[in-house]
């Protein structure tokens, strides 16, 4: 455990130390000349316009909640891939009918337009 | 490095407070050593993208500072480091400051767990593939704090499409990952390459192991270049519409750790490549030279380096020559495309390996005429 996962918390400490002591850095060596134009929101020149926070389309919504079920799935299948050889026809017959009940939602997905993009 | 504690446990013979010190100590410098060589990549990786697209397109590209121009990346390194750190003053602070070490912090943290040779392992997880696949999916939390924290039209619709992108283009990574996970039964990223050994050379490689994998491969390597961000798939940062896409806002070193994780994702994704289907730091000469083992290794990783470097150099080929898809194709490409040609290679592996007894091309082949 110690040998494995020790560096990569390392690493990640040393990263974030890194990118935090370099951004600090540049705060202090570079300019700082800062005016009310130069600290608003970039709209190609022209003044913002009306607010940002407005409100997006569904799709990306579906996008996400697609993305969990599907993702949830790959998952789950990883496992069954490692010991796939153990469980020899078994294993592969029970994922067959599994994907094929995930195809059934899938097509039913398809079907309702959730996957089309306009 | 598990090599080396395992030389400092055994010569101290129990974990005392020195030895532990001597290991934290070590663990420090070796993940400064990566950090540092990941960045001298990146900065490269900059430079190659000017240089090649320049070659493409038939131009010169950078060639003024140093020697062919090849120090570009450290004058541009230095002009970004000296720039003016603005933060605007709508932006909603807190998530603006955090999203780029997020994503520097996720894209670098990867590089760990890679098999560069055999001995060459700095982290050797016995789940490498399933770490990588996680810590890559931590980019999309950073881009997506960027775009909505920016709260600026321009990084919200980059940001909203980022994710929309990233996110649907992981299913279909994931899982045209196992139909090789089906065959090495392994997710050590070691043990994947040791697999792909043995008396056929390249067509031990388990890109030629079924026609499955093959076209795994190819899924695989599109829905790469869409989870980088790569031209055909540029949606997010579509330099001509939405200006920067989610980091329009940021400037100076900022903009540089998302320019840096850009790179670092690539190389990890190319990585994943060459490790899972183009048989690592294998190459048949090579595997079958009787030298010292140091010199052995230092030639694996040059292969493996190589490799990669070669698929990274394929993916800017693709990015200066194909234009750019609409957001509604690379749905279509995703979701009604890709995502059922790796169901179907999924259960294809899964039959081939019933009825072939696990068998790949190149051994049935010998088999029929032996």
């Amino acid at each position: 455990m110690l040998n494995e996962y020790l560096p990569i918390l390392i690493l990640f400490i040393i990263n974030i130390a890194f990118a935090v002591g370099i951004i600090i850095f540049s705060h202090f060596l570079g300019p700082r000349k800062s005016s009310a134009e130069k600290l608003s929101p970039y709209e190609s020149g022209v003044p913002p316009v009306g607010d940002t926070r407005i409100r997006f389309s569904v799709k990306f919504y579906l996008i996400a909640m697609l993305f969990i079920v599907f993702d949830i799935e790959v998952v789950f299948m990883y496992p069954w891939a490692v010991i796939f050889k153990k469980l020899g026809l078994f294993g592969f017959v029970e994922m067959f009918v599994f994907i094929g009940i995930l195809l059934i939602g899938y097509v039913y997905v398809w079907k309702k337009g959730a996957l089309k993009w306009e | 490095m598990q090599f080396a504690i395992q030389w400092l446990v055994d010569k101290f013979s129990f974990l005392s407070p020195i030895s532990i010190l001597l290991l934290i100590s070590l663990m420090f410098i070796v993940g400064t050593v990566v950090l540092l060589l990941a960045m001298l990549y990146e900065g490269l990786g900059t430079y190659a993208l000017r240089k090649i697209g320049g070659d493409i397109q038939v131009r010169i590209g950078p060639n003024r500072v140093g020697p062919v121009g090849l120090l570009q990346f450290l004058a541009d390194g230095v002009k970004l480091f000296l720039k003016e750190d603005i933060v605007p003053t709508v932006v909603d602070k807190k998530l603006f400051i955090l999203a780029p070490f997020i994503t520097f912090a996720a894209s670098c943290a990867a590089f760990v767990a890679l098999s560069y040779s055999d001995r060459l392992v700095i982290s050797n997880l016995n789940i490498g593939l399933f770490y990588l696949l996680a810590i890559s999916s931590l980019v999309v939390i950073g881009v997506i704090m960027a775009g909505w924290a920016s709260n600026s039209k321009w990084s919200l619709l980059g940001g909203m499409r980022a994710a929309a992108q990233i996110v649907s283009y992981e299913i279909p990574i994931g899982l045209s990952l196992l139909s090789v996970i089906l065959i090495t039964q392994s997710l050590n990223m070691g043990e994947i390459i040791r697999s792909q050994s043995g008396g056929w050379g390249i067509l031990n490689w388990h890109i030629f192991h079924n026609p499955f994998v093959f076209i795994s491969f190819f899924i695989y390597f599109t829905a790469a270049l869409a989870e980088v961000n790569q031209t055909p798939f540029d949606l997010p940062e579509t330099e001509s519409e939405l200006v920067a896409g989610y980091f329009t806002e940021y400037s100076g070193m900022r903009f540089g750790f998302f320019f840096m994780a850009e790179w670092g994702e690539i190389f990890i994704v190319s990585a994943i490549a060459v490790t899972l289907f183009l048989g690592g730091w294998q190459l048949p000469i090579i595997n079958n030279l009787d030298i010292h083992i140091y010199l052995k290794n230092l030639l694996q990783l040059g292969v493996f380096l190589g490799k990669t470097f070669l698929l990274i150099y394929l993916m800017l080929w693709i990015r200066w020559t194909l234009p750019r898809l609409r957001v509604d194709q690379i749905m279509y490409m995703c979701w009604k495309v890709l995502l059922p040609f790796a169901f179907f290679n999924i259960i294809g592996t899964g039959l081939w390996l019933l009825i072939f007894k696990g068998k790949g091309i190149p051994e049935l082949v010998i088999q029929l005429f032996s």
